[in-house]
């Protein structure tokens, strides 16, 4: 038997509110607002990237797990903002909380799911006994082009977990993965905002592939909709995840917990991992989490984990998301938005 | 000329076909009305198609529609009118026809729009006003029907709700029409409270970016008589052009164009307005099928909002306008858009348009319009 046995959540402190974003480009708020359920997102410090974000929720899933950092034998961080195009993230995530040298690492991309692939490949290590445990974060500083719709929700946040095999925080009972060539949304190289295409990006794209890994799931499990206390979806805006549970027939009370974009934005690798990080901050032992990540290109991820006994001895070790959510936030407006992104070209 | 008779039509559902192409959209619809005719050889064919060029990358679209339908090595032709290239394809049909050059014709109209994002659909949509006057300054559509809405409010005060009751009326036909985009109702609040496009005009008081087709078979009255089913006969054709710049019209809330097109299309038919019992008109906008309304003589200038307050234009009313749901719930493929309300003019002249039929009707009206009016085709029906 093989699951969590840590998770960690981090979210910087700095929010812009969609009003402030709007203002600059003379846009009507109130339709993201209403449209997108949207209201405010974080901002990455300057001094803060997928990296850093990394450790600090690699650091809660461990005080979380209570292991010795020396015995993980595989580290991924999954992001599209890796800040080197050449050079790893998790080595340095590996190096920073102890994990090395002997560890196995990479970085992976997959658009919005490439934190739910981490969690995929470290979770399997563990299950084939390669490795005693695996750490999986997806973390991002999300690109969103000035003035495009993706700017509303473009946010930075990471998830990390931690998979072993003894002492569960929450049993992986069932994974499945559900992808074909879809390209709704892309960035090539030297180019510095993703393009998608519009709303194409949905019913083809995040509705096929969430609704399709969520049945797949469920049919493998046998298990339907009412059986779950909780289900996460990747949270590209506000308002796909709830048409996503409509149309697979979940109630909105088991979406909430998990739903964090309204105020959070789309922490794009960081999106699913986190809102399962809030739903096991409120979970009681034996209920099922049913979680369905979502990347462009496109494909989506789904885990049925079964929380046991020890979420209530562990979820206090760290900070509930919910409250690096909603505590010590700092207001920032546009022009230091624009700052802290290097929106602005500054004298050699 | 000789009489011309419609024998088959032929629509499939619009929407945002992400998983249909421009040559499968038009095959479809094609096939369709040749199965509804009875039909399977044809003389020649004529497509309207606005921008394929700038929405597709294609041109050439006569080889490749004909060579897609199987059809080489008929003649066929691409007709182009900006948003009126559907009931220009029609025209020119009813020409082959008329003229005995072809005895079968099927005429088609097909826009796939929806594979470049809204800026290039809407630069696209944008060269069918005066580049050089208007797209270089920055005019868009929307902007160009803004500033027509505002100075019909301003000359003959019709309100922002009036406006917003086309739309309203529109969709509650559209609700009716399972092939629509929209096929659902709207409230006048919803009109209203809906987000801003262009001073005065809303998301709801425009008519959205569509991928669709439309198809007709045309034959001569011999050929329709052999057929031993009901048809549609064409009893008039006209077409006119005006200033494609707004700027250069001497009266921004009138549209010239549609006004002699529908003056020579009825002389044709020999019939006077108020002997149509259904119009199919160019709502690309709320504004334009006021202003539409007014220009075919159904309302005195001026009295096009009050008409649609009063509930005039409703399928029930007076002169029912646009039972199908219009361009507005409808949709609006704009190469597809002339050819379509000819579509709808003959299912509702067979007394098959179901839910939304106007009861009793034998004659109809198409009014299709490119730009803001620098040309326009209309074209009179009547039952056989």
């Amino acid at each position: 038997m093989a699951g969590i046995i840590g998770y960690g959540a981090y979210i910087p402190r700095n929010r812009i509110k969609v009003e402030e974003i709007a203002k600059v480009w003379g846009a009507d708020a109130p339709s993201y607002k209403k449209g997108l359920m949207l209201e405010e997102k974080s901002v990455p410090s300057p001094d803060q990237d997928t990296i850093t974000m990394s450790v600090e929720a690699a650091r809660n899933a461990l005080k979380r797990a209570g292991i010795d950092a020396r015995r993980i034998g595989a580290v991924y961080v999954g992001s599209e903002s890796h800040p080197y195009a050449v050079k790893p993230s998790g080595t340095v995530l590996a190096e920073a909380i102890g994990a090395v040298p002997e560890c196995h690492t990479a970085d992976l991309e997959f658009a919005c799911k490439a934190g739910s692939e981490g969690m995929f490949i470290a979770l399997n290590l563990v299950r084939s006994g390669a490795v005693k445990y695996g750490l999986a974060v997806g973390a991002d500083t999300s690109q969103g082009a000035p003035g495009d719709a993706l700017e509303y929700s473009a946010a930075a946040g990471a998830a990390a977990f931690l998979f072993g095999s003894d002492d569960l925080v929450a049993e992986a009972v069932e994974t499945y993965a559900y992808m074909t060539d879809t390209p709704d949304f892309w960035r090539r190289e030297y180019m510095y905002y993703p393009r998608h295409g519009g709303r194409f990006t949905g019913d083809p794209a995040y509705f096929k592939h969430v609704v399709g890994a969520a049945e797949g799931i469920m049919a493998k499990a046998k298990l339907k909709p009412s059986d779950f206390a909780f289900v996460v979806f990747h949270q590209p805006n506000g308002k796909f995840p709830f048409r996503a549970g409509e149309l697979l027939g979940f109630a909105r009370k088991q979406i909430e917990p998990g739903w964090l974009v309204n105020r959070l934005g789309n922490t794009y690798s960081g999106s699913s991992p986190l809102g399962l990080t809030a739903a096991l901050d409120v979970a009681k032992p034996g209920d099922l989490i049913l979680m369905v990540s979502y990347g462009s290109g496109a494909g989506s991820d789904a885990f049925v984990w079964r929380v046991t006994d020890r979420i209530d001895k562990v979820r206090d070790l760290a900070p509930r998301t919910r409250a690096l959510l909603d505590g010590n936030k700092a207001y920032i407006d546009y022009g230091v938005y624009a700052k802290y992104r290097r929106k602005i070209r500054k004298a050699e | 000329m000789r009489d011309v008779a419609i024998i088959g039509a032929g629509m499939t559902k619009w929407g945002e076909l992400w998983d249909k192409s421009l040559r499968a959209l038009f095959t479809e619809t094609a096939l369709l009305a040749l199965e509804d005719a009875g039909v399977d050889k044809i003389d020649s064919m004529v497509v309207g198609c606005m921008s394929s060029g700038l929405f597709v990358g294609q041109e050439h679209l006569g080889s490749l529609l004909s060579d897609y339908l199987g059809k080489n090595p008929i003649p066929a032709a691409r007709v182009e009118s900006a948003c009126a290239s559907g009931g220009l394809a029609l025209r020119q049909g009813f020409f082959e026809v008329a003229s005995g050059a072809s005895d079968v014709v099927l005429v088609g109209g097909v826009e796939k729009m929806t594979d470049v994002t809204g800026c290039e659909a809407t630069y696209a949509l944008g060269t069918a006003a005066d580049q050089e006057y208007e797209g270089y300054h920055g005019l868009t559509f929307p902007a160009l029907y803004a500033m027509m809405a505002v100075a019909h409010m301003h000359k003959y005060g019709t309100t922002r709700e009036q406006m917003a009751r086309v739309a309203v009326k529109n969709h509650l036909n559209g609700s009716k029409n399972p092939l629509a985009q929209f096929p659902f109702q709207v409230s006048v609040e919803a009109v209203l409270s809906s987000v801003l496009v262009a001073d005065p005009l809303r998301i709801l008081d425009c008519s959205p970016i569509t991928d669709g087709a439309a198809a007709l078979v045309l034959s001569s009255l011999e050929t329709a008589r052999k057929l031993k089913k009901p048809f549609v006969r064409i009893a008039g054709s006209g077409q006119a052009s005006d200033t494609i710049a707004l700027s250069s019209r001497k009266d921004l809330c009138w549209i010239e164009s549609t006004h002699v097109a529908a003056q020579k299309a009825l002389a044709m038919a020999g019939r006077k307005v108020e002997d149509v019992h259904l119009f199919e008109v160019h709502d690309c906008f709320t504004i334009a099928e006021i202003m539409v309304t007014e220009a075919l003589g159904l309302v005195k200038k001026g009295q096009g909002g009050k008409a649609v307050e009063e509930g005039l234009t409703a399928i029930g009313g007076t002169f029912p306008v646009n039972p199908s749901g219009g361009l507005k719930a409808k949709g609006h493929p704009v190469g597809a858009t002339g050819v379509a309300q000819a579509v709808e003019v003959v299912k509702q002249l067979r007394g098959e348009a179901g839910e939304r039929q106007v009861k009793g009707a034998k004659r109809g009206l198409t009014q299709n319009m490119g730009g803001t009016g620098g040309s326009s085709v209309v074209h009179v029906f009547e039952a056989d």
